[in-house]
């Protein structure tokens, strides 16, 4: 085939894309009309079933639930698979081609006072806002996942104010491991315990509350997002802290890493 | 003008502003600034679903998008630069 039929081929395809494409568009429903029947058959049915009035939430832990279970379980395979590729393996030595931020002779900038005032005054309403989003999913247009990670942010703030120590010792790894399966297995065992009432997987069998969108309604609705918000800021902080290592430790030169092992370097300077 | 008319204005700007980011992502040749770029355009993508009305996707993006993606990105590219 020489290049000129190869043209040609290339040209009649593109055209008969085009072609397609654009008829495709003229049956295409007008912009912002949903023509199906599931949306408005939710709208109609979502606060009597459910007493959620976070009407995303209840589609996404309880219509669709299973869907978010499979979602959860992504983001906690990424964080296991994650601890796993950067662990130490035994008799691993950081030679000569060790990263920059890991270099001894590396200089640590110190934190300016006025990242420190900020930051540190930014966690506190970090960690509420994060709370309170992943407690209201049945209130609000929020959930576990948003809440969790904007309470991880606010561990990171702590981080970014300089102070590593006390962000390791608010982030010790066995806690952060054990927050993470409770959050994913939490989910998953919900909805099996469903199924050992005989009733269908991920079944809200809990009390509904009297009020819509009360803080204590909705079933399983703010329960599972509740796990799901502990084990998306669990997640998140073994990833980044995985990242973090020791990068600022070696400025200070203060104790060692606590719990060992993972990723982390054991190595302590004499700053 | 009315709101529909008001709507429609803020959801056509939002969508040029969002091409217009996508395009300086790509173009975008420095990776640290690019990640600083796509921090931005995470921004841009969380006003558009919010001007589209999903305000849970908009949380979603806000966190993940602009925060979380960028700070993972940075992280890594600190781990994998040789020192100078």
């Amino acid at each position: 085939m020489t290049p000129r039929q190869r043209l040609w081929l290339f040209a009649a395809g593109l055209a008969g894309l085009i072609a397609c494409y654009l008829w495709a568009f003229t049956g295409l429903p007008g912009f912002g009309h949903y023509p199906g029947p599931y949306g408005p058959a939710i709208l109609k049915h979502v606060i009597a079933q459910t007493n959620a009035t976070g009407v995303v939430s209840a589609v996404n832990f309880e219509y669709r639930g299973f869907d978010t279970v499979g979602e959860e379980f992504i983001l906690f395979t990424a964080a296991a698979g994650m601890s796993v590729v950067l662990r130490r393996l035994r008799g691993e030595r950081e030679g000569q081609g060790s990263p920059a931020d890991d270099a001894a002779s590396r200089p640590v900038p110190a934190t300016s006072s006025a990242i420190r005032v900020v930051t540190l005054l930014l966690v506190g309403p970090t960690a509420i806002i994060g709370w309170w989003l992943a407690t209201h999913a049945q209130a609000n247009p929020s959930g576990g996942f948003q809440g969790g990670v904007i309470l991880a942010t606010a561990l990171f703030l702590v981080y970014l104010s300089g102070e590593f120590i006390v962000f390791r010792r608010l982030s010790p790894v066995a806690l952060l491991d054990a927050a993470e399966a409770v959050g994913a297995g939490g989910f998953a065992a919900v909805g099996v315990t469903a199924v050992a009432l005989s009733l269908p997987y991920l079944y809200n069998y809990l009390p509904l509350g009297t009020i819509p969108g009360a803080v204590s309604s909705s079933g399983t609705i703010a329960l599972v997002s509740f796990l799901v918000g502990i084990e998306v800021a669990a997640a998140f902080v073994l990833i980044i802290g995985e990242l973090l290592g020791q990068t600022l430790l070696r400025g200070g030169g203060r104790g060692g890493r606590q719990g060992g092992g993972r990723g982390g370097r054991q190595r302590v300077r004499s700053g | 003008m009315t709101p529909n008319a008001v709507m429609d204005v803020l959801q056509v700007t939002v969508l040029v502003l969002v091409a217009a980011g996508a395009t300086l992502v790509v173009r975008t040749r420095d990776r640290v600034r690019l990640v600083l770029v796509l921090s931005v355009y995470g921004m841009l993508l969380s006003i558009l679903f919010f001007a589209f009305q999903a305000p849970d996707v908009t949380l979603s993006e806000l966190a993940v998008g602009a925060i979380a993606l960028p700070l993972i990105l940075l992280l890594t590219i600190a781990k994998v630069r040789k020192p100078e």
